[in-house]
């Protein structure tokens, strides 16, 4: 149980057209994220298969039943907004049971579901308190317990961590991924931060301008990008991209290649570059380089690299990782 | 925070003006405790005496007291109920997207912008009139026999009168606050399979909660004081409230020291309802 399939399903605003046609297949406990920068419609979606925007045509299969034209509320489906949408005035108790009291259920029941739940998020010492007596954590690790006590065919997530801080993000983000193990629930998750994406989904839906631009594991998205969109928002520091004769040389309008796939060395490919700014982080250390063919490139070299700005540096890109794309931004395949 | 220097800078520069505000409050109240405790009748000036409390005790003995509280206390609970029964129905109503929507919110508060006085005269002459009134036109038209408000059911006509004036200041503090309401929460909510009635009274209500708190509390004060409305009508007689009996007592039977009694119990009546108030809803402040 928990598969999700959209087919051909656009939606309009009045005028706007801000998702010209979607089809996705959305398989059983799977962990897809939708990324894709603002206003690429990827909440839409979201919103879409939720029921809480209705299709402008197209339909919607969850479990290959048809439900465009069913309420939010019949579908099965649980969310967590961004804003977590915790109800104030009731407890973390009151919260969590909201939908099961809704749906009429038994209290009993409704008391060891809201107990289980509490148990798994360790919730249990707040059950009592109301949410603005939560920290932002709490709070979210709420607005998953409304979620799971209702045993939905999947779940969806708006951007959840967005409103935490950095240390909280990442923890939240772990017991995302532990739960998405322990419930073995279809997850789909909506994020515009390319890191959250890569590190927890199962397969990636890259949107752009409410098209999908390419689904794949992460790693099909990170070696194998199909356009220059997913090539330059996949991946941190970005993909360095070259046009211009350069990238003509190598029978493409633009060719990329990523900061990790440039070597420092001398040899016969090698590239003279001056340094304009050093990163020192570390484990890693970030170059950003002036070439005379290639323009500015940036270079990940691994630990700690000596690199003065303005002396002079020699880089090798790596032949085999160089990425062609088309003068529409499409992919050249390796002949 | 500060330094007990500023704290003290901060004592003497306020205490001018709260000198002032004391002595513009206790000399009217201390002159009208004077008053209550004399036998001081305008037609009779001269043989002003000390009458200790007895003008208390004619005051309360008098049988229009006893009416008096209860006219006071039904109007206010009347006109409290309506306002925040219709004032919720109609924020929600005013909050849906209808056709027009800004000239309607102007509109529906406008009634509060007319002063008491001319209300009255509009409500009397205009629509509860038993010969050309308008709701008299329309229980013809319904084929009932006219109601003649002011003789009948003179505490209704009332209480539908001023009622009409609150009515849109609770409808606008709703509004405010309805508005305010999160919309995620309302999906939330959606998603979770409440129904509109489910959605109402676990959400908008808790949210309304404070709001309403507020509209309680403004209402009250100023229901306490309704007078215009009861004097213009000339329906004091029937449906007359505690200030009405103080300017009867006063400007009527010219017994000064009776009204002042009348007066200090009014302020005493005032308080009781404020401590019940306080105590009902202060804890909806306070959370």
């Amino acid at each position: 149980m928990g598969t999700i399939r959209l087919q051909s399903v656009t939606k309009r605003f009045d005028a706007v057209e801000v998702i010209p046609g979607v089809d996705l297949s959305i398989r059983e406990g799977e962990f897809i994220v939708f990324v894709g920068p603002s206003g690429c419609g990827k909440s839409t979606i979201l919103r879409l298969i939720a029921g809480l925007e209705d299709v402008s045509s197209g339909e919607i299969f969850i479990d290959e039943k048809p439900v465009a034209q069913e309420p939010a509320s019949q579908r099965g489906l649980a969310m967590v907004f961004q804003s977590y949408a915790l109800y104030p005035h009731m407890s973390v108790r009151g919260n969590i049971a909201f939908g099961l009291k809704m749906a009429g259920q038994p209290k009993e029941l409704i008391e060891a579901k809201v107990a289980k739940a509490a148990e798994t998020l360790n919730l249990t010492d707040y059950l009592d308190r109301k949410p603005r007596q939560l920290s932002g954590g709490q709070r979210q690790r709420v607005a998953i317990g409304r979620a799971i006590v209702r045993e939905p065919k999947a779940f969806l997530f708006d951007e959840p961590l967005s409103n935490l801080d950095a240390a909280l993000r990442v923890q939240m983000r772990l017991e995302i991924m532990q739960l998405h193990k322990t419930l073995k629930a279809t997850m789909v998750y909506v994020t515009h931060d390319q890191v959250e994406a890569m590190t927890m989904a199962d397969r990636i839906v890259v949107l752009n301008k409410g098209r999908i631009e390419q689904v794949g594991t992460p790693m099909e998205l990170y070696d194998r990008p199909n356009s220059l969109f997913v090539a330059g928002f996949i991946g941190s520091p970005k993909m360095n991209l070259v046009s211009g004769p350069a990238a003509e040389q190598y029978g493409a309008a633009t060719i990329g290649i990523r900061p990790e796939h440039i070597a420092i060395g001398e040899g016969a490919k090698a590239v003279t570059a001056r340094i304009r700014i050093a990163e020192h982080l570390g484990s890693d250390t970030f170059i950003h380089l002036d070439t005379d063919e290639l323009g500015a490139l940036t270079v990940r070299a691994q630990g700690h690299v000596e690199a003065a700005p303005g002396t002079s540096l020699s880089v090798i890109l790596d032949p085999a990782r160089i990425h062609r794309f088309d003068a529409h931004g499409k992919v050249i395949v390796h002949a | 925070m500060a330094t007990h220097h500023a704290i003290r800078l901060g004592r003497l520069a306020t205490a001018p003006s709260v000198l002032v505000l004391f002595m513009w409050m206790i000399v009217p109240l201390a002159m009208t405790v004077w008053f209550s405790l004399l036998r001081y009748n305008l037609l009779d000036a001269e043989n002003a005496y000390f009458a200790g409390l007895d003008n208390y005790i004619y005051f309360v003995t008098d049988p229009a007291f006893s009416d008096a509280i209860k006219n006071t206390l039904l109007l206010v609970g009347t006109v409290l109920a309506v306002s925040v029964i219709f004032g919720i129905a109609l924020a929600l109503l005013l909050d849906q997207a209808i056709l027009g929507r800004s000239i309607v919110r102007l509109l529906i508060i406008t009634p509060f912008f007319v002063m008491p006085t001319v209300s009255a005269l509009v409500w009397k002459n205009m629509m509860m009139h038993p010969v050309s009134g308008v709701i008299a036109y329309l229980f013809k038209i319904l084929g009932l026999a006219p109601i003649d408000w002011f003789a009948d059911a003179p505490r209704s006509a009332i209480a539908i009168m001023v009622s009409w004036q609150w009515l849109p200041f609770a409808t606008l503090i709703f509004l405010t606050s309805v508005q305010s309401l999160d919309e995620e929460q309302k999906e939330a909510a959606e998603m979770d399979g409440a129904s509109p009635f489910a959605y109402f009274f676990y959400i908008v209500l808790p949210h309304l909660a404070r709001p309403i708190t507020v509209v309680i509390l403004i209402e009250t004060i100023f229901l306490l004081n309704v007078f215009a409305e009861i004097y213009v009508t000339g329906s004091g007689g029937m449906a007359g409230n505690m200030p009405y009996l103080v300017y009867f007592q006063g400007l009527l039977n010219f017994d000064v020291g009776g009204a002042s009694a009348g007066g200090i119990i009014a302020v005493i009546l005032a308080n009781i309802v404020a401590v019940f108030l306080m105590r009902m809803i202060g804890k909806t402040l306070e959370s």
